[in-house]
């Protein structure tokens, strides 16, 4: 059927079971909100009060439902707001597809209007980008943004689309298959090598699991789940991967890395194997390289091969999806007569109890101040453990990795490649337009949640009902604790002056406003932020935190998993 | 140790910054880096001469071939392979020179390809130690102007780098 660049657009999206659109209006893509308005059907869209938050929230959506988020932006100013959302899924492999439109052919390169490289910019920041230079072209190169997005190591996809291309007609027909000879997604991992390494695991003394977010990006917690069980090795994840395997199982020994447990890091410290799945030796969890655990042989499993050897050389690399690689190894498991060395794993699983037993998360109770790792346990017991939960980056996302433990994947949403302050409140919309009957969380402070706090217009325009859970230190946390351990206790420009009254300013968005600075009151308070009476409202929970509490334990720069500051 | 690798890649705008910025982006050295069109419209040839140890070349390889516009990637010095290179030098050439440098270009199987009273412009096609030696023949205060191609090279034998 003939139609404009902008209809097949829209078309397009339907046919390929897009439901929400994330954006913002403007010239350079007026004949596509045209298009919105007479061709949707099913097809809604979300007008956001940033660009960078209409990627955030995009992403949100696809972290928690493993669909693709749909965004669509304007040339120039619209282009380069999206650009922090890009790079931001960018590094935590979310697929999105990022629309973005553009001045037309015949001006481009001109320095016309609200004309950028947009291709150009986002070239580091994306999984692969287009230009449509040509209508005719739109449909196919739309299947290929969705194809490259959502398959192999997922990722952002950039689609630029001149005004002209959105206006010149062309026929539409949804296209049906995609093949490109350049693009070839590993579908299998080595059977060979997966059997080398299953009888590397039962000949294991020492081993441990680390997992990260591949295993949830490549829909395996079930299988990972088995595996560990069958096992019955210690498992870690990381930042990304937390929900992969249930937080409250006996084999967890919690998250690894700079903020991570005592007994996940010494555990790895001490291991003579580890098994790496969908995890990439990120240096926020390796420490320092030259001291990453020593005794240690590797086997790596994940779907991008320059992931492997990357950072550490490993002795099994396995380039596959995981949820077919650990299928496999499950089955190698089954069949083998192999069998695990009890009595070492015994000795080992005693070793990792004295660990846990030193109770690194423990902390102070007792005092006048409202502690940020109470009020988080306090939210996890209110919402049963059972919340999607967002978070900034900061302290307050490490105590909520650390004290909201996560028994299922795709419930914690968190900037951990890129670190984004601001992420919190649009993910959290992502999540709550795809789950409106779920309870939403954002876990925030003060300084982060300013970054996108325009979004709280958002948010009563779509009736998000997202409980922000802002741990108010008065303080950009996380830099002052750098500076109080690192720079001898200099607060250059960390401490957050001027703040708003956040309870005034939720309440003229048109939402709740509860503010908590009694310890004695929090989970009264908090019960009732979650209870039914306010199960259709947004509400702000300013918590009024000890200003001078930090994140433990913690590995300082440099040095090694075995080599953490307790308390 | 110096490594050449050659690749066949989309003929699309756009695909040989993708190279470049990768390279960029990760602080991969390029010491050269050539690229035309192949008798297949929809391919282009691209060389380039980087070095870095075992381990970084392999993972350089490896984020080439992540590459959507990428199709494929071969590292030439793994295997036995011919390296060739283009250079035009211009040099100042006066007096008994002009004998000497027409003598020195013979040798090296260089062709004198442009002549004036007071220069002579010599193309010269070699692997690259070969073009570096002659440079290195010529006393430098005498080069006008050097231009080199890059290096291109290909597999020996019925070994090809195809789609
Ligand atoms: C966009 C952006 N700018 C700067 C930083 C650096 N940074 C990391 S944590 C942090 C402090 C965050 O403060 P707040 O949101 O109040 O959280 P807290 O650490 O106090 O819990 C800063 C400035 C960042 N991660 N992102």
């Amino acid at each position: 059927m003939e139609m404009t660049g902008a209809q097949i657009l829209v078309n397009y999206l339907e046919d390929e079971g897009v439901e929400h659109i994330w954006g913002y209006p403007g010239g350079a893509v007026l004949p596509i909100y045209d298009a919105l308005d007479t061709d949707a059907k099913k097809v809604s869209h979300i007008l956001v009060r940033h660009e960078q938050a209409a990627v955030h929230a995009a992403d949100g959506y696809a972290r928690s439902t493993g669909k693709p988020g749909v965004v669509l932006v304007t040339s120039g100013p619209g282009a380069t707001n999206a650009v922090t959302g890009i790079a931001t899924a960018y590094m935590d492999s979310i697929p999105l597809v990022c629309i973005t439109g553009q001045v037309a052919t015949s001006l481009i390169g001109l320095d016309a209007f609200q004309e950028i490289d947009t291709t150009g910019i986002t070239r580091p920041i994306v999984k692969h980008n287009f230009l449509v230079k040509n209508v005719d072209d739109l449909a196919i190169t739309l299947k290929k943004a969705f194809y490259l997005a959502t398959t192999g190591r997922p990722g952002p996809v950039v689609v630029d689309i001149p005004k002209d291309v959105q206006t010149a007609k062309s026929n539409y027909a949804f296209p049906q298959e995609v093949e490109m000879r350049s693009y070839l997604p590993v579908t299998k991992g080595h059977s060979g090598q997966i059997k080398k390494a299953v009888e590397m695991m039962l000949s294991a003394k020492r081993p441990i699991l680390y997992t990260g977010g591949g295993v949830i990006l490549g829909d395996a917690s079930a299988e990972l789940t088995e595996l560990t069980h069958k096992l019955g090795f210690p498992i870690t994840q990381t930042l990304m991967g937390l929900g992969a395997f249930p937080a409250s199982d006996k084999q967890s020994v919690g998250m690894l890395g700079m903020h991570g447990t005592y007994e996940a890091n010494l555990s790895m410290h001490h291991s003579d194997l580890i098994i790496a799945i969908g995890a990439r030796f990120d240096d926020r969890v390796t420490g320092n390289l030259e001291k990453f655990c020593p005794d240690a042989k590797i086997i790596h499993v994940d779907i991008d091969p320059a992931s492997i050897s990357k950072n550490v050389l490993v002795d099994i690399p396995i380039v596959g999806p995981v949820k077919q690689v650990v299928t496999e190894m499950l089955a190698n498991l089954e069949k083998t007569k192999l069998k695990s060395d009890e009595k070492a794993l015994a000795a080992w699983w005693a070793q990792i109890e004295e660990w846990r037993a030193t109770e690194c998360l423990r902390y102070d109770t007792m005092g006048a101040k409202i502690k940020p790792q109470a009020a988080v346990e306090a939210v996890w017991k209110a919402t049963k453990g059972d919340a999607y939960v967002s978070s900034d980056v900061g302290q307050h996302q490490m105590f909520a990795a650390q004290y909201y433990p996560f028994d299922k994947p795709r419930r914690w949403l968190n900037s951990g490649g890129l670190g984004t302050m601001g992420f919190g409140l649009p993910a959290a919309m992502g999540a709550a337009l795809a789950f409106p009957d779920e309870i939403i969380v954002c876990v925030t402070g003060e300084g982060s949640i300013q970054m996108n706090i325009q979004e709280l217009s958002t948010c009563l325009q779509y009736g998000f009902a997202i409980k922000i859970i802002c741990l108010n230190n008065g303080f950009l946390g996380m830099v002052r604790q750098w500076q109080e351990f690192f720079y001898e206790r200099r607060y250059s420009m960390s401490y957050m002056e001027s703040l708003p009254d956040f309870v005034k300013l939720a309440e003229s968005y048109g939402h709740v406003g509860v503010r908590i600075d009694n310890p004695k009151t929090m989970t009264a308070q908090l019960d009732e932020v979650f209870s039914e009476k306010y199960k259709d409202r947004l509400v702000f929970v300013d918590i009024i935190t000890d200003q001078q509490e930090n994140v433990y334990p913690m590995i300082p720069a440099g040095a090694g998993l075995n080599e953490m500051i307790l308390v | 140790m110096k490594h050449i690798i050659s690749m066949l890649m989309e003929n699309e705008a756009g695909a040989l910054s993708r190279v470049s910025g990768l390279f960029s982006a990760r602080g991969y050295n390029i010491h050269a880096l050539t690229v035309a069109p192949t008798e297949d419209d929809s391919l282009s040839r691209l060389t380039l001469v980087t070095s870095g140890t075992a381990q970084e070349v392999e993972q350089i390889v490896k984020h080439l071939n992540r590459l959507v516009d990428v199709v494929k990637v071969l590292d030439l010095t793994e295997g036995s392979h011919i390296e060739r290179e283009l250079m035009l030098i211009k040099l100042s050439a006066t007096g008994d020179l002009r004998e000497e440098y027409k003598r020195l270009a013979d040798i090296f199987r260089g062709d004198i390809i442009d002549v004036t009273t007071t220069t002579y412009t010599i193309q010269m096609v070699g692997q690259s130690k070969k073009l570096d030696a002659f440079i290195d023949a010529l006393d430098s205060g005498l080069i006008l102007e050097t231009v080199r191609s890059g290096t291109v090279g290909v597999l020996r034998g019925e070994k090809c780098l195809h789609v």
